[in-house]
């Protein structure tokens, strides 16, 4: 039996009495967040994201679909997540942690509607485009849904679906060496931004957390954003509670984390699009 | 001394001399009153020597040879330090977290000056620095808090303070070692206290929070730097702070 333990006592007791003094166990600020890694391709809708010694890989999948019946219209995007022992040892606390991921990536980019559902529709109420977005977990230190996010949109960008052209109520899909595959019609891209709140009364906060402080945590709270500093989602589940105050300001932090964030993964798909068009001349 | 090489799982290791003498006859002589010593990452199968483990092959004196590799999850083996946490407690001893696929046992006897009136009371979540005194294919791994031979903790025993950080079993193995290139450069400018676990665990103590962070960042950035590169880094860490 392997048992994933929570931090020993003198752990939790270190990390508290260190962020009572504004030094976190990385050595970090409070306020700083980890290294961000994102690497594109090489296949389409493949990309890898680490953040500091956190990674995954997330992965987009398409395929065509009979539309439920009550939106002809409209594709689907799925998620899954999974978290195998390579990033964890203990496996009933992993699949509770995979389930939730994947929910809450749903949530910010189904619920947001970053991805244009109806431009997946081909033939109304006949075929419509399913995606699937698969991600990975590689290695775990800390702040999962953060890293996640990130690699779920940036591959959802990333992705090209085959072209198609319907002809008389019947729908061609074109290989993709015939024509060339087309990017999904995505609205914004969210980001999440996670906080750790410790002590007693969740008095201490910190962004970005790592392994650790996620065990020693009271609460955890993420705000996800876009680049036009709207509010996607806040999520929040369970822990001591927080005041007005604390998640205005959790807000006001996000709202930069998310700008550099975003711009990261502009800069990561921009670089990908520049070595694919150099690979193809 | 024969050059390291590269080896990996299911490689045949050569282990026959190859003393230079042209003379066969001594030579075979020589072979087979030797005597092989196989360390940790081979093993014998049928007639030959494999590599379990995907590493670098050391030899010594062409009779001893082992295999050095780096990995995350330990096994335990005998004799080797280890740092681990207390999960439970049972009539007979603590169930002890080491790191490796099964929990080890701590008997309430194996520390010092330990009676069955006078038993040491560790609290679940409490690190205790420990020496492997059991470890087998079969069986639970057995770890003590005193040398058997003398019962005395000689260092074992419950880390009160300070915090444990984990690393690769390679960098371990490197830092418990005399002369860690970075725990030379940090003992000459930073008082501290330290404790390296063979598990990939690394217990440090210092005078201020601040410090430990330190000294646990430049542990974890030593992991793949020379000596020189070392110093470098430990040096630029003090500046900064």
């Amino acid at each position: 039996m392997v048992a994933e333990i929570g931090p020993s006592s003198i752990e939790t007791a270190f990390i508290l009495e260190a962020l009572g003094k504004g030094v976190r166990v990385d050595g970090r600020g409070i306020y700083d967040y980890r290294g961000l890694r994102i690497a594109c391709g090489p296949a389409s809708g493949m990309v890898e994201v680490q953040l500091g010694q956190t990674r995954v890989l997330a992965r987009v999948a398409c395929e065509v679909t009979r539309p439920a019946a009550e939106r002809p219209t409209e594709g689907t995007v799925q998620f899954s997540s999974e978290l195998g022992t390579l990033a964890a040892f203990s496996l009933d606390r992993a699949v509770a942690q995979e389930v939730s991921i994947a929910r809450m990536i749903e949530r910010v980019i189904r619920q947001s509607r970053a991805v244009d559902t109806e431009a997946l529709c081909i033939v109304a109420g006949e075929q419509v485009w399913a995606l699937r977005v698969d991600l990975h977990f590689i290695d775990h230190a800390g702040n999962l849904v953060d890293a996640a996010c990130v690699a779920a949109v940036a591959a959802l960008r990333h992705f090209r679906r085959p072209d198609v052209t319907v002809d008389g109520g019947r729908a061609v899909i074109h290989d993709p060496r015939e024509r060339n595959p087309v990017p999904l019609s995505i609205h914004h891209t969210p980001v999440c931004v996670s906080f750790a709140f410790m002590g007693k009364a969740g008095e201490l906060v910190v962004v970005d957390p790592e392994a650790r402080e996620e065990l020693v945590q009271q609460a955890a709270f993420t705000v996800t954003m876009n680049a036009h500093k709207e509010v996607c989602a806040l999520n929040k589940a369970g822990g001591v509670a927080l005041g007005p105050e604390q998640i205005r300001r959790c807000t006001q932090i996000a709202v930069e984390k998310a700008g550099e964030i975003t711009d990261a993964i502009n800069a990561a798909l921009k670089t990908a699009a520049a070595e694919e068009a150099a690979a193809a001349q | 001394m024969a050059k390291p090489r590269v080896v990996l799982p299911g490689d045949i290791v050569d282990t026959h001399t190859h003393s230079g003498s042209d003379d066969e006859s001594t030579m075979d002589v020589d072979a087979e009153s030797r005597v092989l010593r196989l360390g940790p990452g081979l093993a014998q199968i049928n007639d030959s020597v494999r590599a379990t483990a995907a590493g670098i092959c050391h030899s010594k004196d062409e009779t001893q040879f082992w295999v050095t590799s780096n990995k995350r999850r330990y096994v335990a083996a005998e004799g080797e330090p280890v740092i681990g946490v207390v999960v439970a407690r049972h009539a007979e001893g603590y169930r002890v977290d080491i790191g490796s696929a099964h929990d080890a046992l701590l008997p309430l006897l194996a520390f010092e000056g330990a009676t069955k009136r006078n038993r040491p009371d560790l609290a679940l979540g409490t690190t205790v620095y420990a020496r492997v005194s059991v470890a087998n294919s079969l069986m639970d791994p057995e770890i003590e808090c005193y040398n058997a031979n003398t019962g005395k903790a000689e260092g074992y025993g419950e880390l009160s303070e300070g915090y444990a950080i984990k690393c690769s079993l390679g960098l371990a193995r490197r830092l418990f070692s005399s002369n860690a290139p970075v725990l030379v450069a940090l003992g000459a400018s930073v008082p501290m206290e330290i404790a390296v676990g063979l598990n990939g665990r690394v217990w440090i103590n210092t005078e201020t929070p601040a410090t430990t962070v330190l000294v646990a960042n430049a542990i974890k950035n030593s992991e793949f730097l020379d000596a020189k590169q070392c110093r470098q880094m430990v040096k630029e860490l003090l500046e900064k702070k």
